[in-house]
């Protein structure tokens, strides 16, 4: 059995705010179902599945299903940090295959920017009840130096180099400008970004995602629910998840999960990586892009360099256009999670609802892939194919 | 740079006769019995088979799979492959611009602030 076919997105909604002091978190989250609703056409009393992850306040579903008094016969809470609302809609898609729901929401929400956090550089406390945490936590492996030992190593076996990765950030930047929601909405040059701050060697300030308060929701739902809807169909074609870690040892940085996700989608999708007219790849900096292009099949693994060049990345200029809203990059990076802003961007262009001036022509076939944790060390990987129907 | 203060690990029943024998100056890491394979970070059972595992003496040499220093911050994180197989994560001490991926280093404890060592490496 398949989710192929069965469940269509027909609900996607982005926050419009990237600073909300004056907000709770909960609050962020019915807002966000609320815009969801909206966009589909839906009533909250047609929900009958909830979706959320670690950024929801509470345990689980429970205290954000009650702050919205929400009666569902199917709910999730799979925590894989950023990837886990690409995930949920795959999940999302099973139930409702399996009719165990009709309409499922999936909500995403958080204040890391009003509350002042340091995410990528700052130091996490030690928990003797993570297996891992005696052995490294001392060690301070925060986000930003675990990603850059994944650059550094690709820099090491493939010559991959800081230019190379910059030309991520400039063609997020292109695409941004035309956002007016976005964070960073000047366009930036190669040299912008390897004159930037170094953070971790080898990577620059300019190489790394942004901190925003925000968030999102989706809503899925059944073939014949989207069809009496008036939005533009987008079918879910096939998904993938895969953890991948240290491997008791065996540490290889040279890919991430994606590299077996990613062909699980494909192959339910029953499409290859040159059939995708638009992908949002996570972007918590440019070489998780690097990477995940790579594992997805849209070049040879080590060729990432040369193919994020010149342009290659930016809508209506070069082969795969990629976070058009901005991505974590420029727009927006919600509870530090940046899973479900890339499903958005995806819904949009599908439905052709994206800014003109980045919209892909006849946009029918799109990826949506994200990662959650550090690809460093330890992450989940969920990839999402879409096709307008 | 600055050299960071590493603080002290956080200790768990599988942790603490690793930084016992450290404190005798001892390098341990863990093999399995059923299938003969070391991994890390060590484990009561074997992460490729769930066989039953048991501690050995470590060389202490080794080389750098990657590296990134955070110069601000003063210090280097790291992957370093043991001579013995496995690959650990770490911090490496001393002058970041003289590390390479593949560079040979030597184990180097740095003791932490309740005087338990912790294993760092530094250039061989």
């Amino acid at each position: 059995m398949s989710i192929k076919g069965r469940a269509y997105i027909v609900g996607a909604f982005e926050h419009p705010t990237r600073k909300a002091p004056d907000k709770s978190v909960a609050q962020l989250h019915a807002e966000c179902a609320k815009g969801a609703l909206a966009d589909a056409g839906l009533k909250k009393s047609d929900i009958d599945g909830y979706i959320c992850a670690g950024d929801a306040p509470g345990m689980g579903p429970i205290n954000m299903l009650d702050y919205m008094n929400l009666k569902v016969r199917f709910f999730d809470s799979t925590d894989v940090g950023g990837s886990s609302y690409i995930a949920h809609v795959a999940h999302a898609a099973q139930a409702i295959a399996m009719g165990k729901a009709n309409v499922v929401l999936i909500t995403l929400a958080g204040r890391p920017r009003s509350e002042g956090q340091a995410t990528g550089t700052a130091a996490r406390p030690g928990n003797p009840a993570i297996p891992d945490s005696p052995w490294e936590t001392h060690f301070a492996p925060v986000t930003a130096n675990v990603y850059a030992m994944v650059a550094a190593r690709h820099m090491y076996e493939y010559g991959t180099t800081s230019e190379q990765l910059a030309w991520i950030k400039v063609a997020a930047s292109h695409h941004a400008q035309y956002n007016e929601h976005a964070m960073l909405r000047n366009v930036v040059t190669v040299e912008d970004v390897v004159n930037s701050p170094m953070v971790s060697d080898p990577l620059h300030r300019l190489d790394c995602c942004v901190i925003s308060d925000g968030g999102g929701a989706l809503i899925v739902t059944s073939p014949e629910i989207a069809r009496s809807l008036k939005r533009p169909l987008v079918k879910v074609m096939g998904a993938g998840e895969a953890p991948k870690g240290q491997f008791g040892g065996e540490v290889d940085l040279r890919f991430s999960g994606g590299a077996w996700s990613g062909p699980m989608a494909f192959a339910e999708a029953g499409v290859r990586p040159a059939d995708i007219k638009y992908a949002s790849i996570y972007d918590s900096f440019t070489i998780t892009v690097l990477q995940q292009i790579e594992d997805m099949g849209f070049c040879e693994r080590g060729r990432g360099g040369a193919f994020v060049s010149d342009g290659n990345l930016i809508s209506g200029v070069g082969k795969l256009p990629f976070n058009t809203d901005g991505g974590g990059l420029c727009n927006n990076h919600p509870a530090n999670r940046g899973g479900i802003t890339k499903v958005i961007e995806a819904v949009r262009q599908l439905r052709g609802e994206a800014h003109p001036k980045v919209q892909v022509p006849n946009c029918d076939l799109a990826l949506a892939h994200g990662t959650g944790g550090l690809i460093g060390s330890r992450h989940g990987s969920a990839t999402l194919i879409m096709e307008r129907e | 740079m600055a050299d960071r203060i590493i603080p002290s690990p956080v200790q768990s029943p599988e942790s603490e006769p690793f930084y016992a024998a450290a404190k005798e100056g001892k390098f341990m890491i863990r093999r399995c019995k059923d299938c003969g394979k070391p991994h890390w970070y060590p484990r009561a059972l074997c992460p490729f088979c769930f066989g039953d595992t048991e501690w050995e003496a470590a060389s202490g040499d080794g080389i750098i799979y990657s590296f990134s220093p955070m110069r601000r911050a003063g210090y280097t994180i790291a992957y370093v492959t043991l001579k013995e197989g496995p690959t650990m994560l770490t911090n490496i001490i001393g002058d970041p611009d003289k590390l390479a991926c593949g560079a040979p280093v030597k184990l180097q404890w740095t003791v932490t602030e309740d005087g338990t060592p912790v294993p760092t490496f530094a250039a061989a």
